[in-house]
């Protein structure tokens, strides 16, 4: 039955509101708004003819009583029950945090960012340090060395990348050559695809989207699969045990990708090379053979030296960003997906990163 | 209005609040339930217990619907529930409350939010500001801080994190209150404080609880009876005395091993 009230004016003007029907959550409809234009001048609630009463009824009654000092009058036991219950429970709160000044707000954003960022800076140098000792220490005692977890790294990030990595750099290399075919033959020297494509990608573009990639792959399961072991204290048992985490978990993943991205980044740009050669026989009628021996003439061998060159270091800030992620991570799930996250994208922003210094650094020593 | 094929509420239902017979359930080849009866009456706190693997959470989801039993029939108010869909069933879920094991609480909404989000979705008509209301009595009601209704759930303790999945659990003033091991991880005094406020809340609000619990405390300071899963099924309903009466190794060991005597003793000890 669905709660109602009536309200009854006495000649001294004191209101008695006289409810009915059940006071519940379920029938209470708008009686909440309604009471609330009442005003102050409600002297006695009374209760005595309602039905069902639960606690949000009883809050209503409280709280009605509270706000115009009226008194509850004809409540039985279960009411007066659940009405003490509700008056015990009644204090000031809030529903969400007190909301800072927007100026502010934007103000500490800002410094938190920079802060993250340095202190994500010098952890990460810190933890290439450590990588560093740690494989000093394995040098010294090459019999440590985990070739079981390397070479499975090796199977993870290098072989099971060559599928996805040959299909993107494949296609990379026919929009190269597609895009510098159609812009070169406005000036009649669509022959110079050749160059485009061969220099782009040995220099560039092959390492460049490998990395990017083997980012995506590799780097994100580096910061989940610690950041995990960390969130069940593996690594903890490890330490205890006597297992470095560093020389266990973190060194054989530095070692797969700081081997694996040369290679990879090779392949990628061959196989960018074959796209390319593909589309200048369909498109610019120039036989494989002819592309092949020009790709020789025009791409100087430091060309393969530059990649070869920036590969590893790529690896390596792969690494060093995925496991460094996957040790911070503490608390909760939400925390390795924050961390993974965070991995990838550093990752790839120190690829980009170092990747400009390179340029600069290789055309200086005239290898351009 | 109510579509027709909701299952209406009968306020004057006086039978057993969960009806549970012939369940069966099994993953795969291993069968957690064969043949499987339970009654919970009206007003009291049962404790459910049983080993490892006997199936206490399967049990407890196969009542809420979360759970779709091999063969069995589930009634709740003397419903039936098992086979319905949701739409069906949604006059009935606004009748109980469940807690999870770890409270699963919403994480991006605060412990006040969370309790206003069962309310939103079975009363939207309810008036905004005497919804937060209703949250912020629910909140206090649940025995948390005034401090903590603004929080989120990643900044309180395990304690208050149950605390705040029974204001939860409580939104909609339900007649029934599920409990998954509410005690599970808790110190004993929190542990303690718990089976206070559970017992508080039953007799203020004249709930019928379903606990599923591993505490021996919980089982000796507040559940009028505990019903033990063994072999598959209920094997046994009844007060823990007239458990203790029964010549089952299980409860045997399970009531008279050290931890139970200990519980038992503690509880003869406070009263």
């Amino acid at each position: 039955m669905p709660s109602d009230f009536v309200e009854e004016t006495t000649e001294e003007g004191a209101v008695t509101l006289r409810f009915s029907g059940d006071l519940s959550i379920a029938s209470m409809g708008d009686l909440p708004e309604r009471l609330r234009e009442c005003g102050d001048a409600v002297q006695r609630l009374d209760i005595s003819g309602t039905g069902y009463v639960d606690t949000v009824g009883a809050w209503l009654i409280h709280r009605t009583a509270r706000d115009s000092g009226a008194e509850i009058i004809g409540a039985d036991d279960d009411a007066q029950r659940l009405i003490a219950a509700v008056a015990g429970a009644d204090q000031a709160t809030d529903i969400r945090p007190d909301a800072p000044n927007p100026v502010v707000r934007v103000l500490n954003e800002v410094g938190e960012a920079t802060v993250i960022a340095f202190t994500t800076l010098a952890g990460l140098t810190g933890f290439f340090g450590a990588i560093i000792v740690g494989f000093g220490r394995l040098m010294l005692h090459p019999g440590r060395i985990r070739w079981n977890a390397v070479i499975a790294r090796f199977d993870v990030v290098g072989v099971r990348a060559l599928g996805i990595i040959g299909l993107m750099s494949f296609l990379i290399g026919l929009v190269i050559a597609q895009q510098g075919a159609v812009q070169l033959r406005q000036f009649g020297a669509e022959v110079f695809t050749v160059n485009l494509v061969g220099r782009l990608t040995m220099r560039e573009l092959g390492v460049l989207m490998t990395a990017i990639m083997v980012a995506g792959r590799s780097g994100s399961a580096f910061a989940a699969q610690i950041g995990t072991m960390k969130l069940t204290e593996e690594i903890d048992a490890m330490r205890t045990i006597g297992v470095s985490p560093v020389e266990a978990l973190v060194l054989p993943r530095f070692i797969a990708a700081v081997t694996m991205l040369p290679l990879l980044g090779f392949y990628a740009s061959i196989v960018a090379i074959i796209g390319g050669g593909l589309l200048s026989w369909v498109e610019l009628d120039i036989p494989p053979a002819t592309f092949f021996s020009r790709i020789r003439e025009v791409v100087p061998l430091t060309d393969v030296y530059v990649g070869l060159v920036k590969a590893p270091v790529f690896g390596a800030i792969i690494a060093i960003t995925g496991c460094y992620q996957g040790m911070q991570v503490k608390g909760n799930a939400e925390d390795v997906g924050k961390r993974t996250t965070a991995a990838v994208v550093q990752a790839i922003f120190l690829v980009i990163v170092l990747d400009a210094f390179f340029a600069v650094f290789f055309t200086w020593i005239g290898w351009d | 209005m109510l579509d027709s094929q909701t299952i209406v509420y009968d306020p004057d239902y006086e039978g057993p609040v969960i009806s549970v017979q012939g369940l069966r359930n099994s993953f795969g080849d291993q069968v957690v339930h064969d043949n499987l009866d339970l009654d919970v009456r009206r007003g009291e706190i049962l404790g459910v217990v049983g080993g490892s693997g006997t199936g206490k959470s399967v049990l407890m989801r196969s009542i809420i619907g979360l759970q779709t039993p091999n063969e069995g029939e589930v009634s709740v108010f003397g419903q039936q529930i098992l086979g319905e869909s949701d739409a069906a069933t949604i006059e009935m879920r606004k009748r109980w409350g469940v807690l999870f094991q770890g409270g699963a609480l919403f994480s991006t909404l605060t412990v006040a939010e969370n309790v206003m989000v069962p309310i939103r979705e079975f009363y939207p008509e309810m008036d905004r500001d005497f919804r937060r209301e209703v949250a912020k009595y629910k909140v206090c009601l649940s025995g948390l801080p005034p401090d903590a209704a603004p929080k989120y759930p990643s900044e309180l303790s395990g304690g208050m994190r149950k605390r705040a999945g029974i204001a939860r659990a409580l939104a909609l003033d339900p007649e029934l209150l599920f409990l998954d091991e509410p005690t599970a991880g808790l110190d004993p005094i929190g542990a303690a404080a718990f089976d206070n406020l559970t017992k508080e809340l039953q007799q203020t609000m004249g709930l019928t609880v379903f606990l599923i619990t591993h505490d021996l405390d919980t089982l000796y300071a507040i559940c009028d009876r505990v019903a033990v899963l063994a072999d598959q099924r209920v094997i046994a309903v009844g007060t823990i005395d007239e458990l203790l009466a029964l010549d089952h190794p299980w409860i045997q060991e399970y009531f008279n091993g050290p931890r139970g005597r200990m519980a038992s003793a503690g509880k003869k000890v406070i009263g």
